[in-house]
């Protein structure tokens, strides 16, 4: 028979000028479980918790129920409480006769039966509670860091500096990402390359940071504090210790291929370093795209080779990592515009992206800066920028905002404008958006001191026209046709996640929302951290940022996997679920419903009428798990249950309100 | 129609006594309904007594087999309330408990009970306005019923 006290607080009159206390005194003191009840003016005073601490010695209590305000507000208090006087923490019950009862009704003569009720719902509860632990999980004190780009470079140094290893894993030859790719940044027109380019070599110097370059993460084990991360190291076809990068065999490669770093718009040979400033500086063998790889002959890079570093037969590396953290950084990629008919479905060569202005407008790129049409080379004299292609259109693209739009073509039409004297730029809009420092200034700078004239409208068709684009669009401020014979189109397409984005997250275990980023804990006050414990979201890969908005969550994002790295041991939560193998069926129903990948798939062995028998049950991980109860519901055997709030403990409560 | 309550089974309730209240179970999550409810005490905002709230961790923690006890034992309403669909603390309790209890209501009307004296409700932790109305409507809705005698176990 367990051996309850019950401790009822006054709150001043908080509670007793509701609720009488001298009638719940007497009432509890009736329940058979009850050998002690005594009530306090204030129970959360170092008075009152004293009081606890002798009733528990002095009347052998091994359950206590503390009725006062919300166990939100005191719980853990009281829990203290009961440990200082050697009872396990989890022995405890609180009523809640302040928030729910005392405060909420004004007929004392209700609000004293719901008191007694409340009370007698928790000697029920509590006198089914069990002990209750917490157990120790190690840390590893690594981060691994997916994803080269600038929240990838950024999450890395700030975990780096903190202190802990940090591994960088990047899909490409080179980190730089996305960033590397653009000429200025708004709103100050500092060039890109020249922000970004000490960032990679600084990541590339650190002695706490390995980069795994032309590299995948193939696979995720393991749970918060103990991941094992199994990276592919893609063939380079060089050995990258011996690569100098001095870029001759570049020089005398004989295949061409388009430029993927210029967005096609210049070429490449099939032995390659990115961009000069690539880190690592290292040459890659595309191997689809090399005569040798093709046809079996040329090995031309291999003869002038000085460091003897081509290998031609290296094959694909697996490593695994171990680390106690992971930041997500895998950006985005541009929508494909070729769903638009009315722009073309990008059959028209100087119809561009915005990606590809850059490129153009961007002094290392194939033109060297000077803004020359795709088609014939010429100089463009009228160029029209279309915004929110793709964002905001709910039937051919996404229904989101991609955020950059509205400030990078403000600055394209700045740089347009500066680059070409004479040149006019028109705009067309459906909004202009610029939430953000100095955003709103800069686009008055466009339209008032460069002259860009902004149409609100949508463009209904573009159709070439001898050697030109015509535009025909909507001018819905003077609504009248808007028609537009222009040497080039810019269309600023929408950010959208990257293809592979939905496999990127099943094997990191994150969900991802309808566009298909990855979602982060909770919009708003956990911005980045994931449902899976220890995976933290960087960047574009969580939905639209630009560069400010990416940097600044990803030095959260690390500080975050920091202050993980940062402890000995992770304390896992005391109220999990928990399997009664003898009913576990092995369904794994549980399995599916978990949000936190908590439960697996086990194996037993029993003796069974004398032989050996072996069968499926689930597992509960007691890093990942969070109590949430939701397998609970799932097994139809009743095998699984929720520690602190087992089933029957709910019913004991229900039992007791419905006396 | 409503099942459960014939009329003269209605008339059958009445010697209850005049000042018969309902009796309403209240599984409230910890992370929304639950504060909710604390929110509607520290707003001193005043709804009957006749509520008696069961914490859990989540909605979606909810097994409908307590819900069918609650009645079983007597009680006349029963509330699941929860977090606002998308904003589950353990992000998808709340669609598990939705579905369930959609699933919950029909197997109540098969056994009898009327339907409409179970209610799921999403509750946030900033709605404690909203929590005190729903208790004021759900009692004032369940004194229209009557008490609950159907399924209530032989004494």
């Amino acid at each position: 028979m367990p051996r309850v006290g019950v401790f009822i607080c006054w709150c001043g009159s908080n509670i007793a000028g509701t609720v009488d206390i001298a009638r719940v005194v007497e009432a509890v003191a009736e329940m058979p479980q009850v050998v002690h009840v005594e009530d306090n003016k204030y129970t959360c005073s170092e008075p009152g918790q004293a009081s606890i601490r002798k009733a528990v010695s002095d009347h052998r209590l091994d359950r206590v129920v503390v009725a006062a305000c919300s166990p939100r507000m005191h719980e853990n208090t009281f829990r203290k409480t009961i440990a200082a006087a050697g009872l396990n923490p989890y022995l405890l019950e609180v009523a809640n006769l302040r928030e729910q009862c005392s405060w909420v009704h004004e007929d004392k003569e209700a609000a004293t039966v719901k008191a007694i009720d409340l009370v007698r719902m928790a000697v029920a509860k509590v006198c089914r509670h069990v002990p209750l632990f917490t157990s120790q999980s190690p840390v590893t004190k690594r981060a691994v860091v997916i994803g080269g780009g600038i929240a990838g470079i950024q999450a890395a140094l700030d975990i780096a500096d903190a202190g802990h290893e940090v591994v960088l894993v990047e899909r490409t030859p080179s980190l730089g990402g996305h960033m590397a790719q653009l000429d200025k940044t708004f709103p100050t027109l500092d060039c890109s390359a020249c922000i970004l380019t000490p960032k990679m070599v600084e990541v590339a110097q650190h002695p706490k940071i390995t980069i795994y370059a032309y590299s995948e993460v193939e696979k995720v084990d393991g749970y918060v504090g103990n991941f094992t991360v199994t990276i592919r190291r893609k063939a380079r076809s060089v050995d990258e210790t011996r690569c100098t990068g001095c870029g001759v065999c570049m020089t005398r490669c004989p295949s061409n291929v388009p430029n993927e770093f210029d967005v096609g718009l210049g070429k490449r040979k099939a032995i390659y370093v990115p961009f000069p400033q690539a880190v690592p500086n290292k040459a890659t063998i595309d191997r689809e795209h090399c005569i040798y790889y093709q046809r079996g002959r040329c090995r031309i890079c291999e003869r002038v080779c000085e460091a003897k570093a081509i290998v031609f037969d290296q094959p694909d590396e697996l490593i695994e990592v171990q680390a106690g953290a992971i930041v997500a950084a895998t950006g985005y990629a541009q929508f494909d515009h070729s769903v638009y008919g009315e722009y073309g479905y990008g059959q028209y060569p100087d119809v561009i992206t915005g990606l590809e202005f850059e490129r153009l407008v961007c002094a290392s790129g194939p033109t060297e800066g000077k803004i020359k049409r795709p088609s014939d080379g010429r100089i463009p004299e009228t160029v029209v920028f279309i915004k929110c292609v793709g964002s905001r259109d709910e039937n051919k693209g996404v229904s989101y905002c991609s955020r950059t739009c509205c400030m990078y073509t403000a600055k394209h039409a700045i740089l347009t404008r500066e680059k070409i004297p004479g040149s006019r730029v028109y705009i067309f809009y459906m909004d202009v958006r610029t939430a953000g420092k100095g955003y709103e200034e800069f686009y008055r700078r466009a339209t008032e001191e460069y002259g860009a004239r902004y149409v609100r409208g949508r463009v209904s068709r573009i159709y070439p026209k001898g050697g030109r684009l015509v535009v025909v669009g909507e001018d819905t401020i003077l609504g009248r046709k808007a028609v537009v014979e222009a040497d080039m189109v810019v269309l600023a397409a929408a950010m959208v996640p990257q293809p592979d984005a939905g496999a990127i997250a099943r094997t990191l275990g994150v969900s991802y929302d309808q566009d298909g980023f990855l979602t982060e804990a909770h919009p708003k006050l956990r911005p980045v951290e994931t449902n899976t414990a220890g995976v933290f979201l960087a960047g574009a890969c969580q939905g639209p940022k630009d560069i400010p908005d990416t940097v600044a969550q990803a030095s959260a994002a690390a500080s975050k996997a920091a202050a993980l790295l940062c402890r000995e041991a992770l304390e896992t939560e005391a109220m999990i679920a928990s399997v009664d193998e003898s009913r576990c069926s092995g369904c794994l129903w549980c399995e599916a419903v978990c949000p936190y990948k908590a439960i697996t798939a086990k194996t037993i062995t029993e003796r069974v009428r004398g032989k050996n028998v072996s069968r499926t049950v689930a597992e509960v991980n007691k890093s990942l798990c969070h109590g949430c109860g939701a397998c609970t519901v799932a097994c139809r055997d009743g095998a699984m249950n929720l520690l602190g709030f087992t089933n029957q403990q709910i019913l004991a409560e229900v039992e007791a309100v419905c006396l | 129609m409503s099942v459960a309550e014939a009329p003269e089974e209605r008339a059958a309730a009445e010697p209850e006594s005049e000042a018969w209240q309902p009796k309403i179970v209240a599984f409230c999550c910890n992370w929304c309904s639950y504060a909710g409810a604390d929110l509607a005490g520290t707003s001193r905002l005043h709804y009957p007594a006749t509520v008696r709230v069961v914490r859990v961790p989540c909605s979606g923690r909810v097994n409908p087999r307590f819900v069918i006890r609650a009645f079983q034992r007597g009680a006349d309403g029963v509330l699941v309330a929860g977090c606002h669909p998308g904003d589950c603390h353990y992000s998808t309790g709340n669609y598990y408990a939705r579905r369930r209890f959609l699933l919950a209501r029909r197997l109540l009307e098969y056994m009898g009970i009327d339907p409409e004296r179970f209610w799921v409700k999403w509750i946030s932790g900033s709605e404690g306005p909203k929590f005190a109305e729903v208790i004021r409507e759900m009692s004032a809705a369940i004194s229209a019923l009557g008490p609950n005698r159907k399924a209530r176990e032989e004494e």
